[in-house]
């Protein structure tokens, strides 16, 4: 299982600042191991992120997502104190959520 | 990309319809978030196929399109990329290098009442125009920059 993600949301001017950390190799499949053999794509494909339910961001990515992969938004709507979950999914289905409060 | 899905998710926002579609399995199971993930457009190996694979062959230049990037960026494997739409009605962006092994790099699904404004990091394998393609109202609109990069991304 993954490490956890690194998730700020925070709450400015009506608006939510949310900044994530996530802990993941991104593989692209270009690259050659010391004897020379091809390292296997492992990387993450999907991103969502829901607040109550509704997906305020939906992402699909590619390899050329550099590792450890930092993502930045913002959405209208939430205030302090709500909770909002990231969940991402990668090519080997590994999946991990993780949740932050507002503040 | 399963496009009727896509469009029958789009319009029929009721929840009937979605409870149905979550009976049937097709609601964000793990072979719906594989559906999503557009295969003939994140392995386009350059920026045409690309672009069509999004269904985006005719694009507009635009100046409402703000893109954050270095101008010369020393580590090719971390290279911020931010992109602010200003064009109404936005509901996709993405990020395409063209001359990375496999040229898009993301896209965002910017649903209403999120900003139209995204920032990550990726990898350019090496000096390459970086180009943002945002979809509004079914248009395609783009602007580029090139970045310049001094040690590479893809490394081995």
């Amino acid at each position: 299982m993954a490490d956890p993600m690194r998730i700020r949301a925070m709450a400015k001017d009506g608006e939510v600042v949310v900044k994530v950390l996530m802990a993941h190799e991104m593989e692209t499949g270009q690259r050659k191991d010391s004897a020379g053999k091809p390292i296997p794509a492992h990387f993450i494909q999907h991103v969502s992120a829901t607040w109550q339910g509704k997906v305020v961001l939906s992402a699909n990515w590619g390899t050329a997502i550099a590792k450890n992969p930092f993502l930045e938004f913002s959405f209208k709507g939430a205030k302090k104190g709500d909770k909002i979950q990231i969940t991402w999914t990668d090519n080997k289905g590994d999946k991990r959520t993780d949740e932050a409060t507002i503040n | 990309m399963d496009q009727t899905r896509r469009n029958v998710l789009k319009a029929g926002g009721s929840a009937g319809l979605l409870a149905l579609l979550a009976t049937a399995g097709m609601l964000r199971s793990e072979a719906a978030l594989a559906a999503d993930w557009n295969q003939n457009a994140f392995g386009a190996k350059n920026l045409k196929d690309a672009f069509d694979a999004l269904g985006a062959a005719n694009r507009t230049q635009s100046a409402d399109i703000a893109m954050v990037a270095p101008e010369i960026a020393e580590n090719g494997a971390v290279v911020p990329i931010g992109a602010v739409s200003k064009i109404p009605g936005t509901e996709s962006i993405a990020i395409l290098i063209a001359k990375n092994p496999t040229a898009l790099a993301a896209s965002f699904d910017i649903p209403a009442g999120t900003d139209p404004s995204v920032s990550t990091r990726v990898k350019l394998a090496q000096t390459s125009d970086v180009h943002i393609l945002v979809k509004a109202n079914g248009k395609f609109y783009e602007t580029k920059k090139e970045v310049k990069v001094t040690i590479g991304g893809c490394g081995g």
